[in-house]
């Protein structure tokens, strides 16, 4: 069974129904976080046109393969692709990186490849950490952060590690 | 550090095409990257657009305090420091149930003010352990709908661009557990300096 064709539908059943048994004015309120919505399009779009490029130049110069053949050797025993790599270094660094390393996968393997769907599943399943830590801490005056960094970076490399083995096991 | 990644990417590139041959193709690729990024805003954009409206009638609908009072009693388990205080527990589980329902432009707000009532308690420059634990957790992708891998994987030809959700949601739960069971086992390991006032 799909359940993935299901979940957008279901959430967007309930919430209109709870919405309307609530009496909340549901298209103004719609409008009023969609006007939202847009301003956090306008907010990435310059560092999402600036990463892209130059992603895309690292992998038409052919740099980008050449790492990728340089580090194959090492991680393919360990059944990590080495061409998720490149995802795997910039997810927990910068989101918009991420999106534009995403979108070059997507372009260069397909999204419904192994490759493909493992970035995929990398992606939903980690977080823009360092950037995450830096605000919380930051916006409080907290330098020292303990085990912070170590942890966050485990869940990290478990949530990566298991998008590889999922995507092996589930299909 | 983008300013490093960024432009190092950028000239790197451009070194190694000067001597592998593949000036043409570093030069044609500028063009055909800004048009691959405006495909890729305008494919994320409409999404974006109509999911955070939709998120909004789900938080005036209630839902996000509906979520935030069944999550509640597990904060109280992992963030005992802080288990009396009604007012951080509200902050703490709003965030947690913003993040779920993707509405992140109402988690980190939700999620700065629990910091800020945090830090009033304990004081000085240092987490507590409560506080670990809450970054840690925002730092840990707990998205219900992972809607911007869904779009883009639609844009790039997917036949079933929701069909990674439930590997999604395993191995979000797999890298939250790993991450909070870290963070209590190096607690211990990594005492705080002082004590806490309760």
């Amino acid at each position: 069974m799909n359940i993935g064709i299901y979940v957008i539908p279901c959430v967007l059943l309930i919430i209109l129904l709870t919405a309307l048994i609530k009496r909340v004015a549901v298209f103004e309120s719609f409008l009023e976080g969609a006007r939202a919505g847009i301003g956090s399009v306008f907010k990435i779009a310059p560092s999402i046109i600036g990463l892209v490029c130059a992603v895309t130049m690292l992998r038409s110069s052919g740099l980008l393969d050449a790492v990728i053949s340089l580090l194959s050797p090492v991680l393919e025993p360990l059944g990590f692709p080495a061409e998720l790599t490149p995802l795997a270094l910039v997810r927990p660094v910068s989101g918009s990186g991420a999106l534009a390393v995403l979108d070059d996968i997507y372009r260069s393997f397909g999204a419904d490849s192994f490759i493909g769907k493992a970035a995929s599943v990398m992606m939903g399943s980690t977080e823009t950490t360092f950037y995450a830590i830096a605000v919380y801490y930051g916006s409080v005056g907290i330098s020292k952060t303990r085990h912070t960094v170590p942890s966050a970076l485990m869940a990290d490399f478990t949530g990566m590690a298991a998008a590889v083995l999922s995507v092996r096991l589930l299909g | 550090m983008m300013n490093y990644i960024w432009s190092g990417i950028i000239i790197l590139s451009i070194i190694y095409a000067l001597f592998s041959g593949g000036t043409a193709a570093v030069s044609d690729s500028v063009f055909e990257g800004c048009k691959s990024a405006l495909a890729l805003i305008a494919a994320t954009a409409g999404m974006m657009v109509f999911w955070s409206g939709v998120m909004k009638v789900a938080d005036k609908s209630g839902i996000t305090k509906a979520v935030a009072r069944i999550f509640s009693p597990v904060f109280k388990k992992f963030m005992p420091e802080h288990c009396n205080d009604k007012e951080i527990c509200n902050a703490v589980s709003m965030n947690i149930s913003a993040n779920l329902l993707g509405l992140g432009n109402a988690a980190t707000p939700l999620g700065l003010e629990a910091m800020r009532l945090m830090k009033a308690k304990t004081g000085g420059n240092e987490a507590s352990n409560s506080m670990v634990i809450f970054v840690v957790l925002n730092t840990a992708s707990i998205q219900l709908v992972p809607t911007t891998v869904a779009v883009l994987r639609s844009e790039n030809g997917s036949t079933d661009p929701m069909g990674i959700i439930v590997n999604v949601w395993l191995c979000s739960a797999a890298a939250l557990i790993v991450g909070i069971t870290m963070a209590k086992i190096l607690e211990k390991s990594k005492p705080s300096s002082r004590r806490l006032s309760r």
